[in-house]
């Protein structure tokens, strides 16, 4: 509800929103730059196991990773329906986007505890506690971005997203992209480079 | 829309409950916020004063004891956190608040409640710091929290985790203002008024703003490792775990860099608005002043390891930071010499706002001097850590910043408040705190040089420091006086009901060609620009001088509703951290529920609040 | 008033302001300051000092130059609300090129000398001839290690005048800083890497020096002294502190009852100690300060052996001759030594070493047997 609601002349030509869900999200940019140049520093400086190689599971993590790319593909489709006022297009596509975020974390989830299990905690070496805190982080951002997501579809169902209020649905849309690029950088700096 | 008494209100472009407690806590009003901030500031400004005449009062002997180690230790690292994040950086926002939309012709921010939300956020967070003395429990670890003196091990009390959960917040209320100004700068100009025609204090805003946005999560993750370590038990800066101490210096400095240009530019905007008013000539150089910025904010980041030459880096990383800090000097120098060139050839008006003007440009010379002698690492390695240092930052912080937020206090106070400062009162407060200021640090140029280290909570007898100690303890005391000597000037002009004319100074910019205080929606109409001194333009277009401006109805004119979600808000992000730091009492993932639902609830209800107009 | 003389006036006035400060500030330059970086006498403390003498000079230049410029300006062109508007002036390019190539002019020249002197710092010397010394930093005292001669000591380090010192740093426990001003400036100390310094003392003297990272609540009572002594001088050192390896192995203690706690000693065999409640007999007045050393617990922090490194407290090996105590700054006289060690949390509060119930008696034995180490 900002102040220029109902006159979006904006100077630049680009809603206040959008704009800043951009420079939020260049902000988290640093955030996540930040936490990823932890995880290389202390890459390959763990005193002691479980090391990466030992307990990664590639196929799983591969799979969830495939599933966040496409959820980026639907929920585009999906901000296509909304903005066209193709309501089962809309909420079609972004029920996909929610399950995707739904498997990525169920995934995330079978995932820590089959570390936990093998031994791996964040005290117990450098790779625990700064693996866990990246994807940690990283796995949060999905999680408040599939809360969103699951609100707007809630108002979509009760008609509350017409095509002149999509610009709400497009700042979670590209919050959603930001958290999936973000993936993009960890998965193979995390999962594929070697140790 | 639903109808309703506000909105009825809302069409008047008034609303009710302008006073009280209720108006101030629901207000969305940029200006009156600025105020919230302003006011807030300063009384942090004043404990931060106390912590140091303490200080200055225990130093002033040697083999002191007027306070204990333990306790001089927290008086330390509380003054420094308090001035920077506490002081320095919300009276900036006081004059980002209050002053932005009016330079650019804007009625408010991009996101008033973003804003509301931005300062209650800020008040919760100096109020859980400074809540830490009740407990005795004061941080203790420096300003800067090295690792690993900082890890569980070697600050087991709370102290440290008041320290990094206090930051946390603070650091969420600026990202938000971060973005919320970042916005409204790009995005909500008047028309006509280009990128490269803003006001220059727009300018260094917008630029401290994107220094705010790339610089605070970097601090946030350091924080957040140094938390988990301390309250999970993590070794990311433990060493017997494998944790690296330099790691938490990189990561800090990253942001603490950048973070004393936040303390700067705003104060840097301030003066090149001052000085071309009171020399009656435009500012000399207008697109280097916004080119030396914009480079002094981008070679900002690469200069960070210049407060670790002590580390033993290697010779290129020294070489590489020596030399990236010289290259920082020339801009800076471009800018005062800019600056000098705006008085030159000017008909100077030597009123209070250009003595403290002036005064910045002398004192920060001064601290840019001392910088350049840092830059060059093997000179810094007898320099770091000593008074010497302790002489620089302040010339910079205080002579510079305080200096130019305490000229833009004098300038812009009778456009905030609708009346005038005593001039009299004015000079004698610049005069004591100029003598206060150079008599307090610059000796510790010289009882650094000559071996007193920083952050020591005593002196034995025999190295000589006594005499120059003592010195710099009476100058803080007429520093301090000289701060009281403002107060009652505040009080006494707030008293006599003496009317400010909209533009007692003849003033360039938008914001003198409205009324002192200006109405709640600034412009009756949004005007169009046409040059980078409008207001001077537009007088000059009507022979010199225009009417004084009247004071409208302003119906028809739509402002943002008050709302308390913003507060609750705030309310809701202070209890998540609060259960955090108490994650193990007994209810303590109760408490963090809690929190977390106080907090979906607000952000919820403000979300969905009905828009107006 | 007429216009000149009150300009005139305000010059006066900011002059006589001028003189007072400088007045004041200079009177305090009559004092010694025995930590000074000012007096170099070591090769890296003149090598840093000479870099520091460029920028000041040219920081000096420009100081005057620009704070000259500043008050000419302020005084020029001091006006009145009634005078007619200035030349509307925006910029001059040419002027302003000029003012960026002319400081980055400056820089340039100083840029020079540092980078050429940063890679200097880093060049440790190496040879036969050069003293290895390894510096510990603890909360709140400095160890020192001779790793050629293989000795410990604490707080105060000697050194062989004319002969290069090369120093390697580590910290037992948080970051310190080792900062000698007239030798060698300062180097930080980590937990886990070594950093390291050189030096070479040019004259005979004892040079202070002072911790220079904050450690915690002790950090500002954590010196140490650099005793430089001719090469002969040193040699005496040296022998004598290696000679505390033969003492004799002090007196077993009595009988042991059924509260004897083994506490195994650098100097011999495992010998048993009583609890302390027998030390406060009418005996115990008696009672050598070698036996009282072992009851009252300081055999278990402090070595009097230089030739065994133990690091929990400080090696007092040679604690009878130096300079000062408690990481240097207490004098060492008999009276401070005694105060130390009955009550260490009144002296220095939060150090390591408890109080341990040592009485005025008790004390002044102790502080003999120390005097005679």
């Amino acid at each position: 509800m900002d102040a220029h609601a109902l006159h979006p002349e904006t100077s630049t030509g680009i809603p206040n929103r959008k704009l800043a869900i951009w420079t939020f999200i260049g902000s988290e940019c640093l955030f996540f730059a930040s936490l990823i140049s932890v995880y290389l520093v202390y890459k390959g400086k763990s005193l002691v196991g479980p090391y990466p190689s030992e307990i990664f599971e590639i196929p799983l993590v591969t799979a969830g990773t495939a599933l966040l790319l496409f959820s980026s593909l639907f929920v585009v489709l999906a901000l296509n329906g909304c903005e066209q006022g193709n309501r089962k297009k809309f909420l079609g596509w972004l029920a996909m986007t929610i399950l995707c975020g739904f498997f990525f974390i169920g995934m995330q989830v079978y995932e820590f505890t089959h570390f936990f299990h093998e031994g791996l905690t964040m005290q117990k070496n450098l790779f625990g506690a700064s693996f866990f805190t990246l994807t940690g982080f990283h796995g949060t951002h999905v999680t408040i971005g599939v809360i969103w997501l699951i609100s707007i579809f809630i108002e979509g169902v009760r008609g509350h997203v017409p095509p002149a209020k999509a610009l709400n649905f497009e700042m979670a849309a590209l919050y959603w992209h930001f958290v999936d690029v973000v993936w993009i950088v960890i998965f193979p700096v995390v999962y594929l480079m070697n140790s | 829309m639903a109808t309703s008494v506000l909105d009825h209100a809302g069409a008047a472009g008034i609303h009710p409950e302008k006073t009280g407690l209720w108006a101030w806590i629901t207000t969305v009003d940029h200006k009156k916020i600025g105020i919230l901030y302003g006011a807030s500031a300063f009384i942090f400004f004043l404990i931060g004063g106390l912590e140091a005449l303490l200080i200055r009062w225990q130093l002033m002997k040697p083999d002191n004891n007027f306070v204990s180690p333990e306790f001089y230790n927290q008086l330390f690292t509380m003054h420094g956190t308090t001035m920077i994040f506490l002081a320095v950086m919300p009276l900036s926002a006081m004059f980002f608040n209050f002053f932005i939309p009016l330079l650019i012709g804007a009625r408010d921010v991009a996101f008033p409640r973003l804003n509301a939300f931005s300062y209650w956020v800020f008040l919760f967070g100096g109020l859980f710091l400074n809540s830490s003395f009740l407990f005795s429990a004061a941080p203790n670890g420096g300003w800067f929290g090295y690792a690993n003196l900082s890890s569980k091990q070697y600050s087991p009390g709370l102290n440290m985790d008041f320290w990094a959960i206090g930051l946390q917040i603070l650091g969420i209320a600026s990202l938000a203002a971060g973005v919320n100004f970042f916005v409204t700068i790009l995005n909500m100009r008047a028309p006509g008024m280009k990128l490269i025609r803003m006001p220059m204090f727009v300018w260094m805003s917008f630029i401290t703003q994107l220094l705010v946005l790339l610089s605070f999560p970097v601090i946030t993750v350091a924080l957040i490792l140094l938390m988990f370590d301390r309250l999970f038990g993590t070794n990311f800066f433990v060493p017997l775990g494998g944790g690296d101490t330099m790691l938490w210096q990189h990561l800090f400095w990253v942001f603490g860099h950048p973070e004393v240009y936040i303390l700067i530019l705003p104060a840097f905007g301030i003066i090149s608005e001052i000085l071309p008013v009171f020399s009656r000539k435009p500012l000399f150089g207008y697109t280097a002043m916004v080119f030396s910025g914009c480079f002094i904010a981008f070679l900002g980041f690469g200069v960070w390891s210049h407060h670790m030459f002590s580390t033993g880096m290697g010779p290129i990383a020294d070489s590489v930071f020596s030399l990236a800090t010289m290259l920082i000097a020339i801009p800076t120098g471009v800018k005062i010499f800019n600056w000098m060139g705006t008085v030159w050839g000017g008909s100077i008006q030597l009123k209070t706002p250009m003595y403290f003007a002036l005064g910045f440009i002398a004192m920060f010379i001064m601290g840019g001097l001392s910088g350049v002698m840092h830059s060059t690492a093997p000179a810094d390695l007898q320099q770091t850590d000593t008074y010497f240092v302790v002489a620089h930052f302040h010339y910079v912080l205080f002579g510079g910043s305080i200096f130019a937020l305490t000229a833009g206090a004098y300038y812009w106070w009778p456009k905030m408040f609708g009346h005038m400062l005593d001039e009299g009162l004015g000079k004698l407060h610049f005069w004591l705190m100029l003598i206060g200021f150079n008599l307090t640090f610059f000796p510790m140029h010289i009882v650094g040089l000559e071996g007193m280290p920083r952050r020591v909570y005593t002196y034995p007898a025999g190295l000589g420091f006594e005499s120059l100690n003592r010195l710099e303890t009476y100058g803080a005391l007429i520093l301090g006086f000289s701060f009281l000597v403002f107060i009652f000037n505040v009080i006494r002009s707030t008293r006599s009901k003496v009317h400010a004319p909209a533009d007692p100074w003849n003033g360039a910019t938008l914001e003198w060609s409205i009324p002192s205080p200006p109405q709640e929606f600034n412009f009756p109409v949004i005007p169009t620009v046409h040059g980078r001194d409008p207001f001077w333009d537009e007088k000059r277009a009507q022979g010199g001088k225009v009417p004084e401006p009247a004071r409208v109805s302003g119906a028809g004119i739509h402002l943002p509703n008050p709302s308390y979600w913003p507060f609750l808000a705030a309310v809701g992000v202070l209890l998540l951290f609060i259960a955090l730091m108490h994650h193990e009492a007994k209810f303590g993932p109760v408490y963090i529920f809690a929190a977390v639902s106080v907090l979906f609830f607000s952000i919820f209800n403000w979300v969905f609040e009905p828009a107006e107009g | 008033m007429d216009h000149r003389f009150k300009r005139w006036r305000s010059f006066a006035g900011a002059l006589l302001l001028l003189t007072l400060f400088v007045v004041a500030v200079g009177s305090a330059q009559s004092v010694q300051y025995p930590q000074s970086t000012l007096h170099p006498r070591g090769d890296f403390a003149l090598m840093v000092d000479k870099l520091f003498r460029t920028t000041l000079l040219w920081a000096t230049i420009v100081f005057l130059l620009t704070e000259g410029a500043l008050l000419f300006v302020i005084f020029k062109f001091r006006g009145k609300p009634d005078d007619p508007e200035p030349k509307q002036v925006h910029g001059n390019t040419m002027v302003e090129v000029i003012w960026t190539a002319i400081p980055a002019l400056v820089l340039a020249m100083i840029a020079v000398p540092t980078v050429r002197t940063i890679f200097r710092t880093y060049e440790v010397p190496k040879g036969a001839d050069v003293l290895q010394v390894e510096v510990i930093g603890h909360q709140w005292w400095w160890e020192f290690r001779y790793p050629q001669l293989g000795l410990t000591t604490a707080n105060e380090l000697h050194v062989p005048v004319g002969r290069t010192v090369a120093v390697k740093m580590v910290t037992q426990d948080v970051l310190h800083s080792w900062w000698i001003p007239q030798l060698a400036a300062k180097r930080d100390v980590f937990p886990n890497r070594s950093t390291t310094l050189w030096f070479k003392a040019e004259e005979p003297g004892d040079y202070p020096g002072q911790c220079a990272e904050f450690c915690g609540i002790q950090h500002g009572r954590m010196a140490f002294q650099v005793i430089a002594q001719s090469p002969e001088e040193f040699d005496v050192y040296v022998g004598r502190m290696q000679a505390t390896a033969v003492r004799p192995a002090a007196p077993a203690a009595p009988a042991a009852d059924s509260t004897a706690v083994a506490k195994p000693t650098a100097a011999g065999p495992a010998l048993t100690t009583t609890t302390l409640a027998a030390t406060t007999t009418a005996e115990a007045d008696t009672m050598p300060g070698s036996q009282l050393f072992m009851m009252k617990g300081c055999i278990g922090c402090h070595s009097l052996n230089a030739t065994v490194p133990m690091g929990i407290g400080p090696n007092l090996a040679g604690i009878g001759r130096r300079l000062y105590i408690a990481a240097g700054w207490l004098e060492n006289t008999d009276a401070n030594l005694a105060k130390w060690i009955q009550h260490p949390q009144t002296v220095k509060h939060g150090v390591l070493m408890p109080d341990l119930g040592v009485t005025d008696a008790e004390a002044q034995s102790l502080v003999a047997y120390l005097r005679q180490h």
